[in-house]
């Protein structure tokens, strides 16, 4: 459906603008703290951890602020058709968005850890992985604002790549566990680091299909692609797969 | 009833927001199928080529601004236009195989199959009991005891009856406005229509006496086929089955009220519905 035209009540439209507004900011809040975080990770900066630990609380307060909106604007607007799908994918998008804050947080606080040992290997793979969690959450942000469904549906579909980062990750951590049990503390928290930036790009798919939703008022139906299932191997008698 | 929007008739029975169809267990069919029909107030045209069905047992709300022609596709229903001259209606309006806006068709008859509510309550300058009993009597010759009966089925079946049953003998301009309008739908249900055409029928009232007459409708589609003008679009998605848009006496789109108010098609509907038109 085109851009539709202004509302006839102009608080109403300022509102909307508002909201939309509010979740554009929290989203680049969100894509710098996951992008500060993996710069912790990779550069072994405590420092820039920290503060990424300490900025988790902006981004709560800020989802706490967008319910808040959102729950006054359903009480006196009653918002319908593409006003309606735009306000509650705003409730939905801040929860992503905040649990996405969570993970880049978590990140920071491993990545304290892990700067007290030496590692014997490189975090290549780590770093191309988180290169493409950013690029899909900047693309997902972006999406938000710019109302592009076409976008999301991009996001969505890329997705499966970070999946295939993630089981090389964890294949390559356990080798490492298995060379030598010394590595396995700070493989731990790699495999947890891996994980988070794997969730991070789960959720930036559930945004795309809540933009897709919000802008074309179709759900994103279509099963969405899946890459190998390795990581679930040793959790899974006879490495099944999904 | 073959026509375009017959499958999308069918395929809101499948949707949950179709409990009647799903209460009598059937897929709902078209209790009136109109189609092209066109109407004419002198030279001016206000309805053009309009196609909609009204599925039986069904809350069907036509919403649109003022003048897109919605009322008078009502007035269409029981041909209330036969009154005006000048004004004429053409194609096909489907009823039983019969059509409604065909010649030699019974007006008595008819209006008594599609009884009608207005915006504004009017009872009769009588007692609360004649203005029930006046219509009934129109059509049938009841018992004095067949004719109480009706009278209290009729306003229980309103909703009226506990609050009217100690003072039946009172005028009925002595009800509150609430109450009035609803003793109209029991006048009108009084000679068990088929089909009840609801124009504006709370604009008049307050919230409270607004949401006893929706409570109503939702209870009376178990037995009849609903048509409702409303410019209250809250109403129309609380108390509607089926939601059909007018614009410029066309009718834009039409889908079950849950697809009406989240994802409508047309552009027109999203903005008309969303506050943006002008």
């Amino acid at each position: 459906m085109p851009e539709s035209a202004e509302h006839i009540v102009k608080s109403y439209e300022q509102e909307l603008q508002r909201l939309a507004g509010l979740i554009t900011e929290m989203g680049g809040m969100v894509e710098s703290q996951v992008s500060l975080a993996t710069s912790a990770v990779l550069d072994g900066d405590a420092e820039l951890a920290a503060k990424v630990v300490e900025g988790d609380a902006k981004v709560d307060a800020m989802e706490r602020d967008i319910e808040a909106f959102v729950i006054r604007m359903l009480a006196l607007r009653q918002p319908v058709a593409g006003d309606l799908r735009q306000i509650v994918a705003a409730l939905k998008m801040t929860g992503d968005l905040e649990r996405i804050g969570d993970y880049a947080a978590n990140v920071a606080k491993r990545s304290i850890v892990l700067g007290q040992y030496s590692l014997p290997f490189s975090l290549a793979g780590l770093g191309h992985m988180s290169r493409l969690v950013q690029e899909n959450l900047k693309a997902v942000v972006d999406a938000i604002g710019e109302k592009d469904a076409e976008k999301a549906l991009h996001v969505w579909r890329s997705d499966e790549a970070i999946d295939g980062f993630y089981n090389a990750i964890f294949r390559e951590l356990i080798t490492y566990m298995m060379e030598d049990p010394r590595n396995i503390t700070p493989c731990a928290h790699l495999l947890f680091i891996a994980k988070n930036l794997e969730r991070i790009g789960d959720h930036a798919t559930n945004i795309a299909e809540t933009i897709h939703y919000a802008v074309t008022g179709t759900p994103l139906s279509e099963a969405r692609p899946k890459a190998d299932t390795s990581s679930y191997a040793v959790v899974r008698p006879g490495g099944g797969g999904e | 009833m073959t026509a375009p929007f017959g499958d999308e008739a069918m395929s809101t029975t499948t949707n949950d927001s179709a409990p009647a169809a799903a209460a009598s267990g059937t897929v709902a069919a078209a209790k009136i199928a109109i189609r092209n029909l066109d109407f004419f107030y002198g030279s001016h045209q206000a309805l053009r080529g309009v196609t909609l069905d009204f599925p039986e047992r069904q809350v069907t709300a036509l919403i649109g601004p003022s003048g897109c022609g919605k009322s008078t596709l009502l007035r269409c229903l029981n041909r209330m236009y036969d009154l005006y001259p000048g004004q004429r209606a053409t194609g096909e309006a489907m009823m039983d195989g019969m059509n409604i806006i065909g010649p030699g068709v019974d007006l008595d008859l008819l209006r008594s199959r599609i009884g009608m509510v207005f915006q504004k309550p009017t009872p009769f300058p009588m007692s609360i009991r004649e203005n029930i009993a006046f219509g009934v009597r129109l059509h049938e010759r009841p018992s004095r005891a067949q004719m109480e009966e009706r009278v209290e089925w009729a306003l229980t079946r309103a909703a009226l009856w506990d609050e009217v049953k100690d003072r039946l003998g009172a005028p009925a301009t002595g009800l509150s406005g609430g109450q009035q309008q609803r003793l109209c739908i029991a006048r009108t249900i009084a000679v068990k229509p088929e089909v009840i055409l609801l124009d504006e029928p709370t604009s008049a009232l307050d919230p409270i006496s607004t949401l006893k007459v929706e409570e109503l409708i939702d209870e009376l589609k178990r037995d009849f086929t609903i048509a409702m003008v409303t410019h209250n679009m809250q109403q129309a998605a609380r108390v509607a089955d089926r939601v059909a848009f007018f614009y410029l006496g066309e009718m834009v789109e039409v889908a079950d009220a849950g697809t009406m108010f989240t994802a409508p098609r047309e552009k027109r509907t999203q903005d008309y519905i969303t506050g943006r038109f002008g």
